[in-house]
């Protein structure tokens, strides 16, 4: 018996089966997702997987093939760009560079029949909000890259749509500048409140700033969760690829034991944990083992291995390892500097292991 | 890739400049195309027959019994037309070979050079491509005559006892065709070659190759959609020009361009001269082609 | 720069000039003759301001000029839209090749052609006629400068000003055409230029009472050198190089180097 959902959790946004082809080239395959009011959403894949195109469909700058975009409980579909209460910050900022960055921002607000009092204030506002004080007359060829990234965003939000759309906001900045503003991002869409879905590459930035992620491949959504979900229980080999370095021990399925799955690897056997995706597998079946580099630890214990140091990478804040072991096959441990004293040279054979929680066994 | 607005509108976007072109180029072709089957009369209009669009099929009818390949058949008989036609190819095509040799290394020096004077550079060979072809055709003529400059200054160094005779021959016919179109050739060879990538002739450098290999096997290559549209841009008007032979190549030059504006305006016979624009047409038609195709492929290199 | 290059640039510009140096020199010498330096002279200015029908013909070619390359500024940009937007539409084949065929068509076809037509719908002949053909050969110019900049147009700040709300007309005004004003500008310069030089179309197509600048200085360039047509060309080419220069020095203050 479906529950009545109250008024208050109803999805800001819901996509039902959206599919976007591009001549043979299916940019977007069915794609069904809900976003509640007021969440922070990444879209996540390599580049060509469909994210921006499914973006530039919430915007209105291409229609679907098939499917449904209702915003609050509106059919947007067959609206155009510029009847949506959604707006957009573009990868390039599309800030218009015949305009001063109060012009740019006072562009939304024109024709809403606000008086132009009204608009000025507004603008003030907008400024004020993303501490641009004391520019507003300049042209956006005279910013510097992050101030054009908060013109950009303040004009976006200038209009206060109920979802924000950002495609690489963060794209265009340097590395010490990206992370500042990724906390400034947050701290604005939780005092805002405004839905905002982000399109990233970077699985840092998209696990640094939302609440959930969804990863695209090839035009698929296929999988959606918080961030640590999906690092630590990725649904598939794609997944744990993406979201960071990963090692694969191929091997065999073997019986369930307790709570973990056994597996024959060419290794030796292990025991690990199991991903939903392999309910249906039976003994025998090709799986591979999971397992984050800073959770493959030298020593004895569970799961042990062995294998000799081929290279040693000092990284600062943690030392990376790789180790052929047996077979030939590389494996990556990386620790934290904090544990280490000594420890093995190159050449040395070194033991292995991981915790059986630590790994994560997936098809192959 | 947004599809752009709605039919209507695209066709309010798209409707004035084809019907503007189609009435204004496409439709005066075919009206050439039929004078030239028409037979010459003195009376106003100068041929016949004309469609009387009142005699319903009748006047269609005898409109079509009136058209005859006379014309064109005079044209192949006189061999003053094959002879213009040959020569008009003949100086279309010398005269490209040798804009090719002169703007090549021009085209190629002003994208050597360096970036702060190359928009000067650009402006010195656009300021004569915007200035009055007539005169500046003309200004050779004071240059060539044999009272002219260029005598005077041979005459006085001793070079020449006799002055040449330069104005009214072939070869003024040739100075007249390099000097005009040489910004044509220029401007869209430099074009494409200012934004080859500076690496790859270095590249060529370090792997060994010498200038001339560079040039050649690097350089040449890829500024060659460039090259094809100027060489085209030049050499396809230069096949009907007018203004050239007629100041410079004297009474005797034969360049259909020329012939056209005679049969034309002095002897007055528009279905000769209709006949002649079509021969022209027919000579073009291929270059045009081939100019569209060098055209797409150059915005690619450009892009 | 090699020494090469030197030369051949060199070479390339002087041979580009000399014959206008010579145009500029002698139309300041006081003698009739152009191997005779007679003294310096300003004499044959004043001629040409005292030639009632050489400036009345100077008046004709600045009217057709504006005309028509208001038309071919309007149709060149519809046109250029229409290529860079439209995608892949059927007769898109026969609509570059209407448009640029124009530019290299040999200008005796074109003015004969045209003339035909005129004659065959019996329309009067005059500035109306020299001004419509002067359009038709300059819409393609303008394409393709339009086109060139519409080619380099960042679609996204379109996207933008739809997203804030404006409607395509709105777009179209306030984003769109301010940044791609320049190139009709140039395009506005080049189709009059192209109009004030020719000299072939309009001598077909021009009738009784319409006799442009071209038209007038070839009847008497046919007689030989002139001072006086040196004095003109002087002045003209002091125009074009000061528009050219403007051009440029805009550009270069813009950021930009297109030049044509």
């Amino acid at each position: 018996m479906p529950i009545p959902i109250p008024q208050s959790l109803e999805p800001l946004l819901r996509l039902d089966g959206i599919t976007k082809s591009f001549g043979a080239h299916r940019a977007v395959d069915t794609v069904s997702l809900d976003l509640a009011q007021g969440e922070f959403f990444c879209l996540l894949g390599p580049s060509g997987c469909g994210k921006s195109t499914l973006l530039r469909l919430l915007a209105g700058f291409e229609t679907p093939d098939a499917g449904m975009i209702r915003l609050g409980g509106e059919d947007l579909t067959g609206l155009p760009p510029h009847r949506r209460p959604v707006n957009m910050m573009f990868q390039s900022y599309a800030l218009f560079p015949h305009m001063s960055v109060a012009q740019n921002l006072a562009y939304g607000l024109q024709g809403l029949g606000l008086s132009r009092s009204a608009i000025a204030e507004r603008v003030e506002g907008l400024v004020r909000l993303v501490k641009l004080e004391g520019f507003e007359r300049r042209r956006p060829d005279k910013l510097s890259g992050g101030q054009r990234q908060r013109v950009a965003l303040a004009r976006a939000l200038a209009r206060e749509p109920r979802l924000l759309l950002l495609d690489e906001p963060l794209g265009a900045l340097d590395r010490a500048l990206r992370e500042e503003t990724q906390g400034e991002l947050r701290a604005l869409q939780r005092r805002l409140g405004t839905g905002f879905v982000v399109v990233t590459h970077d699985p840092e930035e998209a696990m640094a700033l939302a609440d959930r992620i969804g990863v695209m491949d090839r035009g698929r959504l296929v999988q959606v969760g918080p961030p640590r979900e999906l690092y630590e229980r990725p649904a598939s080999r794609f997944v744990a690829g993406l979201l960071g370095d990963v090692n694969l021990i191929a091997g065999l399925l073997g019986l369930a034991d307790g709570g973990l799955r056994s597996v024959h690897t060419e290794l030796g056997p292990v025991r690990a944990l199991a991903s939903e995706a392999l309910a249906g597998a039976g003994p025998g079946d090709p799986v591979v083992v999971a397992l984050r580099p800073e959770r493959l630890r030298l020593g004895v214990g569970d799961n042990a291995l062995s294998g000799t140091l081929v290279d040693t990478a000092y990284l600062g804040d943690r030392v990376r390892r790789r180790i052929r072991m047996a077979d030939g096959t590389i494996l990556c441990a990386s620790a934290s500097l904090l544990d280490e004293a000594g420890g093995p040279v190159v050449g040395d054979s070194v033991s292995l292991g991981f915790a059986p929680q630590a790994g994560w066994v997936l098809p192959a | 890739m947004r599809r752009g607005g709605p039919v209507l509108g695209r066709w309010l976007v798209r409707a004035p400049p084809v019907l503007w072109l189609g009435v204004f180029f496409l439709v005066p072709f075919a009206i050439t195309v039929k004078i030239s089957l028409s037979t010459p009369v003195t009376a106003q209009p100068p041929y016949r027959p004309v469609l009387d669009w009142s005699a319903g099929i009748a006047g269609w009818r005898a409109f079509f019994e009136g058209l005859e390949l006379t014309n064109y058949a005079m044209l192949a008989a006189d061999s003053l037309y094959w002879e213009a036609t040959l020569s008009s190819l003949a100086y279309a095509a010398g005269a490209t070979a040798i804009l090719v040799l002169i703007g090549t290394p021009m085209a190629l020096a002003m994208a050597r050079a360096s970036a702060r004077t190359q928009p000067l550079l650009v402006a010195l060979v656009v300021v004569p491509f915007w200035t009055s072809f007539l005169i500046r055709v003309y200004a050779w003529i004071a240059i060539l005559k044999p009272e002219g400059l260029l005598n005077a200054a041979l005459l006085k160094f001793g070079l020449l006892v006799q002055p040449l005779e330069i104005l009214n021959t072939p070869l003024a016919v040739m100075i007249g065709l390099t000097y005009a179109y040489l910004p044509f050739l220029v401007l869209p060879l430099y074009a494409v070659m200012s934004r080859l990538d500076t690496a790859l002739p270095e590249a060529a450098a370090d792997l060994g190759a010498s200038r001339s290999r560079i040039f050649f096997s690097i350089t040449l290559p890829l500024a060659m959609p460039g090259l094809v549209a100027g060489a085209l841009l030049c050499f396809i008007p230069m096949v009907g020009e007018f203004i050239i032979p007629d100041l410079l190549g004297g009474s005797e030059t034969l360049m259909l361009g020329r012939m056209l504006w005679i049969e034309f305006f002095s002897n007055r016979d528009w279905p000769i001269a209709s006949a002649v624009a079509v021969l022209l047409l027919i000579l073009v038609v291929g270059p045009v082609v081939i100019f569209r195709g060098a055209e797409e492929q150059r915005e690619e290199a450009l892009r | 720069m090699t020494a090469f290059n030197r030369i051949a640039l060199t070479a390339g510009l002087g041979f580009l000039y000399a014959p206008i140096l010579v145009l500029i020199v002698y139309s300041f010498n006081d003698s009739r003759l152009v191997t005779v330096w007679g003294g310096f002279s300003t004499r044959w200015y004043g001629v040409l301001f005292g030639d009632g029908p050489l400036l009345a013909s100077a008046l004709v070619s600045l009217k057709v000029a504006t005309l028509a390359a208001a038309i071919a500024v309007a149709l060149g940009t519809l046109a250029a839209l229409a290529l860079d937007r439209h995608g892949r539409f059927t007769g898109r084949s026969v609509f570059t090749g209407l448009l640029y065929a124009p530019m290299v068509m040999p200008e005796v076809i074109t003015g004969l052609s045209l003339l035909l037509l005129f004659v065959g719908l019996d329309v009067e002949r005059g500035i109306p006629t020299i001004v419509i053909a002067h359009a038709t050969f300059g819409t393609g110019f303008v394409a393709v400068v339009v086109g060139a900049r519409l080619k380099g147009f960042d679609r996204s700040l379109e996207e933008a000003a739809a997203d804030l709300g404006a409607s395509p007309a709105r777009v179209f005004l306030t984003v769109t055409l301010p940044l791609i004003a320049p190139s009709l500008a140039a395009g506005f310069l080049l189709a009059f230029t192209l109009s004030l030089d020719d000299l072939v179309i309009a001598s077909f197509v021009s009738g009784p009472g319409a006799t442009t600048l071209p038209m007038r200085l070839y009847s008497q360039v046919r007689l030989g050198v002139n001072p006086e047509i040196n004095a003109a060309s002087t002045l003209l080419i002091g125009a074009v190089s000061l528009v050219v220069l403007a051009a440029s020095w805009l550009g270069a203050r813009r950021g930009t180097t297109e030049t044509v």
